[in-house]
C-alpha cells in the first residue's frame, strides 16, 4: 500500500517538476520575444550569431545531408528491387529530405554545435559574474544575450535546411546515377515532378521552429547555470539533450498538423 | 516615503553633524541560500559623497550585500534605500535610472570576453549612447591612462591580459560613465602594493571629482584608511561595528583590532572545520 502511495506520490513530483520547467522557460521565452518589441535591438549580437548559424554550421549540415541522401538511395534502392519498383526511388529520397531529415538532421546537428555554444557562453558568462555586470552597465541580459540569440538561429535555421534539402537530393541523384544506373534525367524529372511547395514549405517552418528551439533552450541552460565550470558543462549538456528531444518532438507534432 | 523606524537598532553614529540623508541605507537585511544564512539582519547608512569600506572574513557576505543593493540579489527580507528611496518598490524604469548613475567593479572583474578591452570599458557610454563607436576608442584610451595602462591594450582581448590589469580594465570600466554611486569589490586584491596604492588614489581621486559615493569592499588595512571615510565590519551576517577609517586598528573594538591587526586569537574564530 505505501509502496503504491509512493510511487504515486513519485510521479506526481516528477510532472510537477515537469510542468514548473515547462513555465519557466516559456516565460523566458516570453520575456526574451517581448524585447524584441522594445528598442534598442542590438544588431551586432545578432549579426555575430546568424552568421555562427548560418555560415559555419554549413559543412557538418551539408556533409550530413548529403550522405544521408546516398544512403536513402543505397537503402530504398535494395528494399524496392524487390518490388520492382526502383522509380520511386527519386521520390522517397525527394519527399524524406524535404519533409524530414532536412530539417530533424540539421536540426540535431546544429544543436550539437550552437546550442552547446550558447550554452557554454552564456553559462561562462554567467557563473563569473558577467551577466550580473551586464545589468550593471544599463544593459538588459536579456536584451542583449537572449533576443538576438533567438532572432539568429530563427532565421538562420531555414537557410541551412535549403541547403540541406538541395545536398540531400543530390546525394540520392548522384548514387542512383552512378552506381543504381538511372538515367539523369528520368531521375530529375521523376523528383521534380513527385514535389509540392507544401513538401518544402513545411520543412522551412519545422527548421525555423528547431532554430527557436535550440537558441532557447542553449539560452535558459546557460542562463540558469551556477556553480562554475561543473555547472556550465551541465548546463551544456543539457541544452543539447533537451533541444533534441524536443525537436523530435515537435517534428511529430508539425508533422501531424501539416499533413493530416 | 518613510522607512520604518527601528530606532536604535542599528549601529548608527551621531546623525547631528549631517543633517543630509544616507545615499543607501539598508535595514533589517536578511538572505540565505538553502539553510545557509548569510545577511542575518544588515544595517548600513552610507553618507552621500563618502567612501565606506566594508571590511569581513572571506565567505561573511560582503558580496552579497552588494549584489542586494544593486538589486542582483533580492534580499529575503528588509529595506534597500538608495536616495530615500526603497528600490524594491521601483518601476522597472526607476531602477534602470539608478543603475544609469551607478558603477560596479566586480570581484573578478567581469570582463565580457567576447569584446576587445575597449569595449569593455566604454560599454556603458555606447549602451546609453554617450559617446559613438568612432569616438569611443579615445574615450577608451583616456579611461585607460587614468589607470595606468596604454592606449595599445584597449585593443587586447580581456583574456590576454594579466590578473592585475584585467583589474583595472574593469575599474577602468567600472567608473568611465562618470557615476554617482560605485562600488568597489576588492578593487587592490591580486594587485602588486604599488599598484595597489595607485588604484587607491584612484577611488579617492573619483570620490573627490566626481563627487560620488563610494562602497568598497577590502581585506587590506592600509587600503582601508586610505580610501575610507567611514569604516564597518560585518561578521556572521551583521554588522558588527561602524566607525571612522583612520581609527581602524585601535577602534577598542576587540573584532575590528583582531581583524585590522591580523591576530590569531581573539574573539572571531576560524572556521576551519565545519
Ligand atoms: N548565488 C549564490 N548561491 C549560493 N550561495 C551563494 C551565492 N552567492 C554567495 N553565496 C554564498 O554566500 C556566502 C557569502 O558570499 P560572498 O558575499 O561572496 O562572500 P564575501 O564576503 O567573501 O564577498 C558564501 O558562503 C557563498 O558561498
Ligand atoms: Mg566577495
Amino acid at each position: 500500500m505505501t509502496a503504491t502511495l509512493d510511487f504515486v506520490a513519485f510521479i506526481g513530483r516528477a510532472v510537477l517538476a515537469a510542468l514548473r520547467v515547462v513555465g519557466e522557460v516559456s516565460l523566458f521565452a516570453i520575456e526574451a520575444l517581448s524585447h524584441l518589441l522594445r528598442p534598442p535591438f542590438f544588431w551586432r549580437q545578432f549579426t555575430r550569431h546568424f552568421v555562427e548559424v548560418a555560415y559555419f554550421s554549413l559543412p557538418v549540415v551539408a556533409l550530413t545531408a548529403l550522405f544521408t541522401g546516398m544512403v536513402l538511395a543505397l537503402q530504398s534502392y535494395v528494399g524496392f528491387a524487390r518490388f520492382n519498383a526502383e522509380s520511386a526511388i527519386a521520390s522517397v529520397v525527394v519527399l524524406s529530405v524535404t519533409r524530414e531529415l532536412g530539417p530533424v538532421l540539421a536540426g540535431l546537428m546544429v544543436a550539437g554545435r550552437i546550442g552547446a555554444a550558447m550554452a557554454a557562453e552564456i553559462g561562462t558568462m554567467r557563473v563569473t559574474d558577467q551577466v550580473d555586470a551586464l545589468t550593471t552597465l544599463s544593459t538588459d541580459p536579456m536584451k542583449y544575450l537572449v533576443a538576438p540569440r533567438l532572432v539568429a538561429a530563427t532565421l538562420a535555421m531555414p537557410l541551412l535546411v535549403v541547403v540541406a534539402d538541395v545536398l540531400g537530393v543530390m546525394g540520392g541523384y548522384l548514387i542512383g546515377t552512378l552506381k543504381l544506373g538511372f538515367v539523369a534525367e528520368t531521375y530529375i524529372v521523376n523528383s521534380w515532378s513527385v514535389l509540392e511547395p507544401m513538401d518544402v514549405i513545411s520543412g522551412l517552418v519545422k527548421a525555423a521552429v528547431f532554430g527557436f528551439v535550440i537558441a532557447l533552450m542553449g539560452c535558459w541552460c546557460g542562463y540558469a547555470s551556477k556553480g562554475g565550470a561543473q555547472g556550465v558543462g551541465q548546463a551544456t549538456t543539457r541544452a543539447v539533450v533537451s533541444a533534441s528531444i524536443l525537436i523530435l518532438a515537435l517534428d511529430y507534432a508539425l508533422t501531424a498538423a501539416f499533413f493530416s | 516615503m518613510s522607512a520604518p523606524d527601528r530606532g536604535g537598532h542599528g549601529p548608527e553614529r551621531e546623525s547631528a553633524a549631517q543633517p543630509a540623508p544616507p545615499k543607501i541605507r539598508l535595514r533589517g537585511l536578511r538572505k540565505a541560500f538553502g539553510s545557509k544564512q548569510v545577511l542575518d539582519g544588515v544595517d548600513l547608512d552610507v553618507r552621500a559623497r563618502h567612501s565606506m569600506v566594508i571590511l569581513g572574513g572571506s565567505g561573511s557576505g560582503k558580496s552579497v550585500t552588494i549584489k542586494c543593493i544593486l538589486g542582483l540579489i533580492t534580499p529575503d527580507e528588509g529595506l534597500v534605500e538608495v536616495d530615500g528611496q526603497d528600490v524594491s518598490k521601483l518601476s522597472r524604469r526607476d531602477r534602470a535610472a539608478i543603475m544609469d548613475r551607478t558603477g560596479m567593479l566586480f570581484q573578478n572583474g567581469a570582463l565580457f570576453d567576447s569584446l576587445p578591452v575597449w569595449e569593455n570599458v566604454t560599454f556603458k557610454l555606447l549602451a546609453q549612447k554617450r559617446v559613438t563607436r568612432t569616438a569611443a576608442r579615445d574615450v577608451a584610451a583616456e579611461a585607460l591612462a587614468q589607470v595606468g595602462l596604454a592606449a595599445s591594450v584597449g585593443d587586447l582581448s580581456p583574456s590576454e591580459l594579466s590578473g592585475g590589469m584585467q583589474k583595472r580594465v574593469a575599474l577602468a570600466r567600472a567608473i568611465a560613465a562618470k557615476p554617482d554611486i560605485v562600488f568597489f569589490d576588492e578593487p587592490t586584491t591580486g594587485l602588486d602594493p604599488i599598484m595597489g596604492a595607485v588604484i587607491d588614489g584612484l577611488i579617492v581621486d573619483v570620490v573627490e571629482r566626481l563627487g560620488a559615493t563610494a562602497f568598497s569592499i577590502t581585506h587590506d588595512m592600509a587600503s582601508a584608511r586610505r580610501i575610507g571615510d567611514d569604516a564597518a565590519m560585518i561578521h556572521k551576517g551583521r554588522i558588527v561595528w561602524n566607525g571612522a577609517a583612520d581609527s581602524l586598528g585601535h577602534t577598542g573594538n576587540a573584532m575590528v583590532d583582531q581583524f585590522a591587526n591580523g591576530e590569531r586569537e581573539g574573539p572571531i574564530q576560524m572556521e576551519l572545520r565545519k
